[in-house]
């Protein structure tokens, strides 16, 4: 990872160096004012890959922090004699900010609903700098002190400028990848929930993302208002800006530190000549050409240039992300013997979907260094009970204690770093990254730093046996793998109470055994358990402790030989001809 | 009859809005039928408004095709005629674009994964727009009929004669879309198809002409109702763009994959617009329908008429 890092800040140097060769090499004003947008739009489109192109939160609206940028620098300048050395910095200011207002309502809403909110913002912003009477705003000339007010008579002063900010977006960019922050982003992306459960806080990385997003773009609109001189409201917050910058990165590749640039320097050049050369024959020339590229990339290669060549001339990456290293035994300092007390605690648990009371007044404590086991036919609120232990859903009644704190009104993320994993009924992996980063991002709640958060998530595969897998996509793993993935990825922060979901669905007789023996070993180790399950069988060979639900109520609860015999649960789930079987597997 | 004046203003606004609002809720139904079936967020829906309005126009005064009906059936059977023309259009940009990237997998996932479809039809409406702006040119134009310039009283009320048209025609063409999903075959097709794809499939229920038949008649419908909007508004290749957020405010507000949820999400965004300029500037009007669409988004996103599905 380092030298890959280290390899990519060199071809960034490099990428500098071409471009104030070309600077000086091309003498005609109009094409270095090309080359300065070139470089502009690929800081915008950089300034949304952050927020768009890792975390999958797809932006409609970056016009906002572009024109908020624009305005910014324009309106300093013409009311407070404002230079835009300090202007721009300014417009930073000035997008983040909007990133946060933005960011605080809209990060509410997913997928669909949350592009089509940010598409408002920007058409919001329009119209309300048509009737400020903002229609077109020129920035005043200064002769006397043009260096000081960034006048320059040499264009090449832009391309400069320009060249900084993209650097400074490439160094953040690059920053961003090689960090928890990217890391986090793109688990969110991946799935989401999952990533929130392994005790990322979504919401504050999602924050910190439009807010870097929002300060990057107000600065390149910044600029281009100096660079252009003139603001209206059309050409700084209208549809094109806010697609351009989506267009180059979809066109160069999303999710790439060079698939932005790469999209600016084909589009933008092309775009341009050709509005250049048959603007006044063809009015809307630019936009035909956008469009048009769009879609073939999207039906030719959805991917993105940059991962298209990627994948076809670089080498598949088969080797660990850091040469591996003798694993020292991490392990939980304060493992404790077992049955110590209660861990988890909840009382008269209640909560309702619509008219249906799906746990009602719930009673269940686990004990520390137990393996309890929740049985209870399909649709008895198993998994219900999980997610309110872990966060996902507030009860309506009761409270739950975790050793001494109250979990109630925790999001996940918090009851994560409280020391409580978990697993789900249908695996959440995030199916792009490798199984060493996927046990990665659960293991930087525990960490103080990215090295001793891959130690950790190491040491996890270790404990469930799935080392030699650690290079594999997750994308490509069996159910088995896919399984103890999930399980180490819970168990890499080293918490105190796992819950696993279900962890036998969908699994062979072979393989069940295999993992049994890994959910006894974590439990020898001093972690306790909660598990769900249907299979009977295996449940009571594993568990120390049964509690049974049915239509939302606890019906029964004690050792597994007085559960298979007691009449309720045999009545409301098991059946009579389950008892026989049942009770020979336990003699 | 002698009514204070904020009062006959409320009441002129209120007239206004649910006039205008007949056509709205026309377009967004349109909309509705693509979004509700298909989970595609279209932009280029307003461009194919626009390809509505501009058929219309050509019908009846560029090459007067239609002029032997007179000022007054003209310009609706032009109307009308615009719903076929821009469901042929749309019929192929499904067949050989949009379908590409659409369907069963993109349907199901609401993730990074369904962009895809979005940046296509981004795509369209740049074409749509531009390509526009080179065939029609920019100079803004509209259908003038003798209804457009004239209006009927109902008390102290002014009722622009076109709008009132218009509206009535919307109201019946809603009527008839309705009973079209409601009741015939095809209709309860695309209405399996857009509840559960998959499982539509298995009822043997061809997804993709399901989807292709919600596309074509989305973009036809809300296409009738740019051409009824044409002989009461004046319009250039970009005015497709000015109703892309009346359309999902209106969508959106009435709860998506509600036929009934668009009719009444419609119809509340052009009285909002039309209300708004009572205590707004002219133009923040459309300020007015960014706010509700937030608003709405925010407080209630399964919109008046939908229901919230909670999956973990």
């Amino acid at each position: 990872m380092k030298s890959a890092a280290a390899r990519r800040r060199w071809a960034i140097v490099a990428v500098a160096v071409v471009v104030l060769i070309v600077s000086l090499v091309i003498r005609s004003a109009y094409y270095q004012l090309v080359l300065t947008q070139v470089l502009l739009w690929a800081v915008l489109s950089l300034a949304w890959n952050i927020l768009s192109g890792y975390s999958g939160y797809f932006s409609f609206g970056h016009a906002a922090f572009w024109g908020l940028g624009a305005y910014t620098v324009t309106l300093g300048m013409i009311n407070l004699d404002l230079t835009p050395w300090l202007g721009i910095p300014l417009a930073a200011i000035v997008g983040g900010l909007a990133g946060a207002v933005i960011g605080y309502p809209t990060f509410r809403l997913r997928g669909h609903y949350f592009a089509l909110a940010m598409l408002a913002y920007p058409l919001a912003m329009l119209y309300v700098f048509q009737w400020l009477g903002y229609q077109e705003l020129s920035l005043p000339m200064k002769r006397d002190a043009p260096l000081l007010y960034m006048q320059f008579a040499d264009q090449r002063a832009y391309v400069v400028l320009a060249l900084g900010l993209l650097v400074v977006a490439l160094a953040v960019s690059l920053r961003v990848e090689n960090s928890r922050f990217g890391m986090a982003l793109l688990a969110i992306k991946q799935n989401e929930p999952a990533a929130e459960a392994a005790g990322i806080d979504t919401w504050r990385w999602k924050m910190r993302a439009i807010m870097l997003s929002g300060a990057l773009a107000g600065m390149a609109g910044g600029l281009y208002a100096v660079v252009l001189l003139v603001v209206t409201p059309e050409s700084v917050f209208g549809m094109l800006v806010s697609a351009q910058p989506l267009i180059l990165a979809l066109f160069g590749g999303v999710g790439s530190l060079w698939g932005p640039v790469i999209g600016a320097v084909v589009l933008v050049p092309l775009a341009e000549g050709l509005n250049g050369e048959l603007g006044d024959v063809l009015p809307g020339i630019q936009g035909v050409v956008y469009g048009v590229a769009i879609i073939l990339i999207i039906l030719g290669a959805p991917e993105g240039v940059y991962w298209r060549l990627r994948d076809r001339f670089a080498k598949p990456r088969a080797a660990p992300l850091i040469a591996a290293e003798p694993v020292p035994a991490v392990t939980r300092s304060d493992a404790r013997p077992t049955n110590r007390g209660d861990l988890l605690a909840l009382r008269g648990i209640g909560i309702s979907f619509g008219g249906l009371r799906a746990l009602d007044n719930v009673d269940l404590v686990v004990r520390e260094g137990s393996l309890h086991g929740v049985i209870g036919p399909n649709g008895a609120g198993k998994t219900t009970l999980f997610n309110v232990v872990n966060g996902f859903l507030a009860p309506d009644a009761g409270e739950i204690r975790f050793g001494g704190d109250q979990l109630t009104g925790l999001r996940p993320n918090q009851v994560c770093r409280r020391g409580i994993g978990r697993t789900f009924q249908v695996v959440r992996a995030f199916p792009r990254m490798t199984v060493l980063e996927n046990v990665v991002v659960g293991a930087f709640v525990g960490a103080h730093d990215d090295r001793a958060a891959e130690q950790m998530a190491r040491a996890a595969l270790d404990r469930v046996g799935l080392a030699d897998r650690a290079a594999a996509l997750a994308g490509g793993l069996t159910t088995r793998e896919l399984r103890l993935m999930e399980l180490a990825r819970a168990l890499a922060p080293l918490p105190r109470l796992v819950l696993l979901d279900e962890t036998f669905a969908g699994l062979g007789h072979d393989d069940l055994g295999g993992i049994l023996d890994v959910i006894r070993r974590v439990r020898e180790e001093g972690v306790t358990v909660l598990i769900i399950e249907h299979t009977m069988q295996a449940m009571v060979r594993l568990v120390d402790e049964f509690s049974v639900l049915d239509h939302g109520k606890l019906i029964a609860a004690g050792r597994p030989d007085e559960i298979v015999r007691d009449r309720r649960v045999i009545e409301a789930y098991l059946g009579r001809r389950w008892m026989d079987r049942v009770t020979d597997a336990v003699a | 009859m002698d009514l204070p004046p904020f009062l006959l203003e409320f009441l002129q606004a209120l007239a206004a809005g649910v006039m205008v609002g007949g056509a709205y809720a026309l377009m967004c139904i349109g909309l509705g039928i693509i979004f509700g079936s298909m989970r595609v967020i279209n932009f280029a829906q307003g461009d194919f408004l626009m390809l509505g309005m501009y058929v219309a126009f050509y019908l009846t005064t560029g090459y007067g095709i239609l002029a032997f009906l007179g000022p007054y059936a003209g310009p609706i059977i032009a109307a009308f005629l615009a719903g076929p023309v821009v469901f042929a259009v749309g019929w192929l940009v499904h067949r050989f674009i949009v379908s590409r990237v659409t369907g069963l997998g993109a349907a199901a996932s609401e993730g990074a994964g369904a962009y895809g479809q979005i940046i296509v039809t981004l795509g369209l409406s740049l074409i749509l727009q531009n390509g526009g702006l080179i065939v029609l040119g920019s100079t803004p134009t509209g259908i003038r009929t003798p209804l457009s310039r004239s209006s009927w009283e109902i008390g102290p009320i002014l009722l622009n004669q076109a709008r009132v048209v218009s509206f009535l025609v919307a109201v019946a063409l809603v009527v008839a879309v309705y009973l079209f999903l409601g009741r015939t075959r095809t209709g309860k097709g695309l209405r399996a198809a857009a509840d559960n794809s998959t499982a539509a499939i298995y009822m043997g229920i061809d997804v993709d002409r399901a989807h292709r038949i919600a596309w074509s008649l989305g973009v036809g419908i809300t296409a009738i109702a740019g051409g009824l909007l044409a002989s009461s508004q004046s319009f250039q290749p970009y005015v497709g763009f000015d109703f892309v957020i009346v359309m999902y405010a209106g969508v959106v507000l009435g709860g998506l994959g509600s036929i009934l949820g668009a009719f009444w999400g419609g119809l509340l965004i052009g009285i909002v617009q039309q209300m708004s300029t009572l205590v707004l500037p002219y133009q923040l009007q459309n300020t007015a329908i960014f706010v509700v669409f937030l608003l709405i988004i925010f407080l209630r996103p399964q919109g008046l008429f939908g229901q919230l599905s909670e999956r973990t």
